[in-house]
């Protein structure tokens, strides 16, 4: 079984973002970027399937401008074994929207024909948290979101996944689209021997006119702000000081 | 020129640093403050430096490394350089380059067990009586039938307590040369436990905590021919060939300290008020930033020219010892002008700038001084004159 996980090139999160002049958006000018880490937990599991002999090929795929050709050579020194960057933008700043991706992903999925496709459940810069659903709805696939256990065997997947107060398990049918959240598993480093190797290993550069595909936006930007700013604190006397504040002011309890 | 980074060093530099801030930095205020790194931690370590490949990354790919070219070894070198010596040292070791010289059978003994983590080496050339004229020593190697009986006392030689074996280097006699009587050295691996070979505890030291030293003796200590490392009083040319391009390794190790500590003192300036502003808004801070940042960038072009010069196989004594010099220089420089901006709070072992303080004092001795390096560049300056 062939497992399919598009990574997404994004904002490291250890940066602090600035939101540019005109609040467009974040300014992406020379800030440094990384893998989103909800996509390094799905390689991360894609190679662990391969490992327990469940997977016999992982193959990654990033969708966005040239650079993103970095973040697929982490997934490759990870440990996949191929990958595939769909050029889509020619600006850091263009961001390509959850329903163009999975259009584009569905039109890799229907070339590769993938048993299981692994995202992120969302990336880190714009929480969009969908490309994952509208793939499978547009391959008309089973879909199992936010999960933090999986197990697969024959054509099923089991699935743990992170609802609200609690953990809820879930069997689906293969091929199916799996999103992934943050317990599942501990991203393994790229190891420097294989980083050496990840060089030679295949890079396919596709368009989404191979896909057959617009990605123009048909979302607005209307306005872009930062957060504001937290007040300062005050010092209490006590800890009846605090108690009642926290009672009669914060109201927590 | 090139000067920027391909992506597999963008990468090397990735898991590296993010090795080392994970898995060394959390143990770093235990070692500086106990002084002692614990075998059970190392063990734990270890197995991770293995698993993420890191561990003996600077050997080549046919012998179990990463098979990285000199300026990727020396970003890697670079960012273990941030961590505490001790921890990187031991934890994420780095095998001496010499142990390729060995024989087959050498190379299983030494060389794999090294690189898979089973052993670790050391390497005794100092004595009290010779530093920095190593032809000087007076330990010596005596030729006994098919034997060698070695005699004498190597001093300063860093975890030899932890070794499994030493590379040691003795003279093994004496020739006429025209410039008069020169010794001839011979290396030796001698096994922990071989008769006649003791290891004693070395000094205390103000620099990398932690990172022990050991006072090795010989007394009549009997090896067969086998032990021999290269050949018969070609020690110093065994040394020359294989050990590589330690001073720049010297020199990347401080790039990171100095570097780290560098970060410190720009998020500091920025954060700190005093008189109403941000300290970095006075100009006898920010000026201080700027010559750090300054004299930080001319120390990393030095080394990562003489890298790319020791590949191309142009690199000179001269390039090697100008990087060496200058990256330990400028470490000692900002390590005191980082504590400098940081007022009181930077003589605190509560941050880490105190200890790069002074783990900056060792790097202009060891590795040949800053004097030898000086003499070293100005001897290529002027033999072409004649002088
Ligand atoms: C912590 C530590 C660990 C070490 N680990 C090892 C190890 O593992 N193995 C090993 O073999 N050695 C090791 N050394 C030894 C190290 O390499 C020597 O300390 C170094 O070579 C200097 O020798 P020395 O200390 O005897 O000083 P000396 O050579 O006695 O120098 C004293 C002073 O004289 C100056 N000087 C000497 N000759 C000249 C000259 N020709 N021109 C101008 N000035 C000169 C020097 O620059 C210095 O300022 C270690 C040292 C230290 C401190
Ligand atoms: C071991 C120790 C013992 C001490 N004992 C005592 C004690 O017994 N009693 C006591 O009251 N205090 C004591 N101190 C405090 C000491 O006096 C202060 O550390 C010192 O005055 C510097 O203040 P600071 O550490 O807050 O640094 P800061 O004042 O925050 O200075 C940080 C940096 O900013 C620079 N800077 C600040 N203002 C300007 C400016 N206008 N222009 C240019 N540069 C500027 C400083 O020169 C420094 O480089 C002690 C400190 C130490 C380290």
């Amino acid at each position: 079984m062939k497992v399919l996980v598009p990574v997404k090139r994004v904002i490291d999160y250890n940066v602090k973002v600035r939101v540019k002049a005109d609040g467009s958006g974040v300014d992406l000018a020379n800030v440094k970027m990384s893998m989103n880490p909800f996509d390094e937990i799905a390689v991360e599991e894609a190679i662990r399937l391969k490992e327990k002999g469940v997977a016999t090929e992982v193959v990654v795929v990033s969708i966005g401008v040239k650079q993103s050709q970095e973040t697929l050579r982490t997934a490759l020194a990870m440990g996949a074994d191929r990958a595939i960057l769909i050029e889509a933008a020619a600006d850091v700043h263009t961001d390509i929207e959850p329903l163009a991706v999975a259009k584009l992903l569905a039109g890799v999925v229907k070339e590769e024909a993938p048993g299981i496709v692994l995202a992120g459940k969302q990336a880190i810069d714009n929480d969009m948290n969908a490309t994952g659903q509208m793939l499978a709805a547009l391959l008309g696939w089973s879909q199992a979101t936010f999960a933090s256990e999986l197990a697969v065997e024959g054509d099923k997947a089991t699935v743990t996944r992170e609802v609200d107060g609690g953990l809820q398990t879930i069997s689906v049918a293969l091929p199916a689209v799996v999103t992934v959240d943050l317990r599942l598993n501990e991203p393994r480093y790229a190891s420097l021997p294989n980083i050496m190797k990840a060089k030679s290993k295949p890079l396919a550069t596709k368009t989404p006119a191979d896909y057959g595909v617009d990605v123009s936006p048909r979302l607005t930007v209307v306005k872009t702000t930062e957060p504001a700013g937290r007040k300062a604190g005050v010092k209490v006397g006590s800890v009846d000081e605090l108690i009642a504040k926290l009672k009669d002011e914060a109201g927590v309890i | 020129m090139q000067f920027g980074l391909n992506e597999e060093q963008q990468m090397i530099v990735a898991t590296t640093r993010a090795f080392v801030e994970n898995e060394l930095f959390p143990h770093e205020m235990e070692v500086e403050r106990t002084g002692h790194l614990r075998m059970d931690l190392v063990r734990e370590i270890q197995k991770k430096a293995i698993e993420a490949g890191l561990y003996a990354a600077n050997m080549p790919s046919d012998v179990g490394g990463a098979g990285l070219d000199t300026l990727s070894w020396l970003l890697y070198e670079r960012e273990l350089g941030r961590a505490n010596y001790a921890l990187h040292w031991t934890c994420v070791a780095r095998p001496s380059n010499i142990l390729l010289a060995g024989t087959d059978e050498q190379r299983q003994k030494y060389l794999y067990p090294c690189i898979r983590g089973e052993k670790w080496d050391c390497l005794a050339m100092t004595e009290p009586g010779a530093g920095s004229d190593l032809r000087g020593m007076t330990a010596s190697a005596r030729r006994e039938g098919t034997d060698w009986v070695l005699n004498g006392t190597k001093h300063f030689i860093s975890h030899a307590d932890i070794a499994d074996f030493a590379i040691v280097f003795m003279a093994s006699g004496e020739e006429e040369t025209p410039r008069g009587r020169k010794k001839l050295i011979t290396a030796f691996f001698v096994d922990k436990g071989t008769p006649g070979f003791t290891v004693r505890e070395g000094y205390r030291n103000v620099s990398h905590r932690g990172y022990t030293n050991a006072v090795l003796e010989f007394d009549n200590c009997r090896l067969p021919e086998s032990a021999i490392l290269g050949e018969v009083h070609k020690g110093f040319e065994v040394a020359n060939t294989w050990l590589g391009a330690t001073r720049l390794q010297v020199a990347a190790t401080c790039l990171g300290r100095a570097d780290r500590a560098l970060q410190h003192a720009i998020r500091y300036a920025a954060e700190r008020r005093q008189f109403g502003q941000q300290i970095g808004k006075f100009q006898g801070v920010s000026f201080k930033l700027a010559d750090m940042a300054m004299e930080l960038k001319a120390a990393e072009l030095l080394t990562w020219e003489a890298a790319w010069r020791f590949d191309q196989g142009s690199v000179t004594e001269a390039d090697m010892s100008m990087a060496k010099l200058k990256a330990t220089e400028v470490l000692a420089m900002i390590a005191d002008e980082a504590i400098q901006i940081h007022g009181g709070m930077g003589l605190m072992d509560d941050l880490p700038l105190e200890r790069i303080w002074r783990d900056a004092r060792v790097e202009r001795i060891w590795e040949g001084t800053s004097e030898i390096q000086r003499h070293i560049i100005s001897r290529q300056l002027l033999r072409e004159h004649g002088a």
